[in-house]
């Protein structure tokens, strides 16, 4: 069988047409209804091409990191264990260390940053309550072991957690260098004092972190720590030369945590 | 060949055909068992005979929906396809805010919603019992949203006590 050279010429130039012309058509036939049923990001959503944060800690008294802790705590629903709004929720003491739900909290310098203090130290590291979270690495050890990618990291760097698809095998939190996970061996809800509607809790089961606060980033709104932090927190694109978070780079010497073990932390602190 | 009958078997001829005893042995013990084993499937069919279960009746009079004018109290899709299809409709936002940050859905109107269980869906169907409830009940179905996810109907409980 074959075709003749007319007959393809008019064939082609007439699917040529067709394809041109039917998006055109299909609007004025049903408007809409091509793009319909599509997800778009919310249009206030604050957008980077690699999210960081900076911890400035000639600003942060411990005032304001408790200030920043409570709003973290407050906006995500983190139960404190030690706690209970129930009396029969109530565990022991070192059960309270060990179900402790950690996103944003304090260490001291030589937990923070081991390896890093010597004999001789600033007297000032030895008192300074240095604010941690998770790092949102560049390189999430947590992210490689995930056996249901429950964790991922998106690609404007933030670490982030799938409760929907997390298992509890907590490989993460054996991955992560920085203890930025928590297991949540209990129901969480017992140990929420106030509760934030707009936002779940967590189930027994399943492995928590900070999420650099994607869910008000979205919204066009800074993370909640960072709002209440005085300016000690800076938030903001890596990948932004004109951004505040590159300026305050720039402008200060930045230590990271651990850095050596090749996770490329991403979040900086000024001492 | 000899023989001595007109029944033949592997054996041999015989006179008559063998007979196996027809007989149950352990009649009693068996038949009682049986008879126990029927009542215990059977059971809940008895124990809910005569009873009927009331058809889900899902209630759309929720404050937040009768305070919406007449023409605006529509779902983010037709009632049909979330009749049909709300579970599929959910998994999608689920993934797509959670895995692509896609926090907003566009319906097949073109119109933009924010795709959140707890923060718009509910918002209207504040009252779980009497919506949610009504079917899943019905056809014996557990979503498991309900241990991270808000039902409001709490809130709005507390509110109201407030009040």
């Amino acid at each position: 069988m074959s075709i003749k050279r007319r007959e393809f010429l008019r064939l082609a130039g007439l699917s040529t047409l067709l394809g041109l012309g039917g998006k055109a058509a299909f609007e004025l036939i049903a408007p809409g209804q091509l793009d319909a049923q599509t997800y778009a990001p919310e249009s206030h959503a604050l957008k980077a091409k690699r999210w960081a944060m900076v911890v400035d800690m000639r600003k942060l008294d411990e005032k304001t990191a408790a200030q920043c802790i409570q709003a973290c705590h407050l906006a995500h629903n983190v139960p404190d264990i030690a706690k209970p709004t129930t009396p029969a929720a109530a565990v022991s003491p070192e059960d309270q260390v060990r179900f402790r739900i950690k996103w944003l909290w304090t260490e001291d310098y030589h937990n923070a940053f081991p390896g890093e203090e010597h004999e001789h130290i600033q007297e000032k590291l030895h008192h300074l309550k240095f604010l941690v979270l998770c790092n949102h690495c560049d390189n999430p050890p947590c992210v490689r072991v995930c056996p249901t990618k429950a964790t991922f990291r998106r690609p404007d760097g933030m670490v982030m957690m799938d409760m929907h698809r997390c298992i509890g095998c907590r490989y993460c939190m054996a991955a992560c260098p920085f203890g930025a996970r928590s297991f949540n061996w209990r129901d969480p809800r017992p140990y929420i004092k106030e509760v934030n509607l707009n936002y779940p809790t967590r189930e027994i089961g399943v492995v928590e972190k900070c999420t650099f606060c994607d869910e008000r980033v979205s919204k066009g709104q800074m993370p909640a720590c960072v709002e209440v932090s005085n300016g000690a927190l800076t938030f903001g694109d890596l990948g932004d030369p004109k951004s505040k978070v590159r300026e305050v780079l720039r402008a200060n010497f930045t230590i990271r945590r651990k850095a050596h073990l090749g996770t490329l932390p991403q979040v900086y602190y000024i001492v | 060949m000899e023989h001595n009958g007109n029944y033949k078997n592997e054996f041999g001829w015989f006179a008559d055909k063998p007979t196996v005893p027809r007989k149950l042995f352990h009649a009693k013990a068996v038949v009682g068992g049986l008879l126990i084993f029927l009542i215990l499937v059977t059971a809940p069919l008895w124990r809910n005979l005569g009873k009927v279960v009331p058809a889900p009746d899902p209630k759309l009079n929720t404050q937040a929906i009768l305070a919406l004018p007449e023409k605006d109290r529509v779902c983010v899709e037709d009632t049909a396809f979330m009749k049909a299809n709300h579970m599929r409709l959910l998994v999608d936002w689920r993934d797509e805010v959670v895995r692509n940050g896609n926090r907003d859905y566009i319906n097949s109107k073109g119109k933009r919603y924010l795709a959140s269980l707890s923060n718009n869906c509910m918002e209207c169907h504040s009252n779980k019992s009497q919506f949610c409830d009504q079917c899943h009940n019905y056809v014996a179905v557990a979503p498991n949203c309900w241990g991270c996810h808000w039902e409001k109907e709490k809130k709005q409980v507390a509110q109201t006590e407030a009040k």
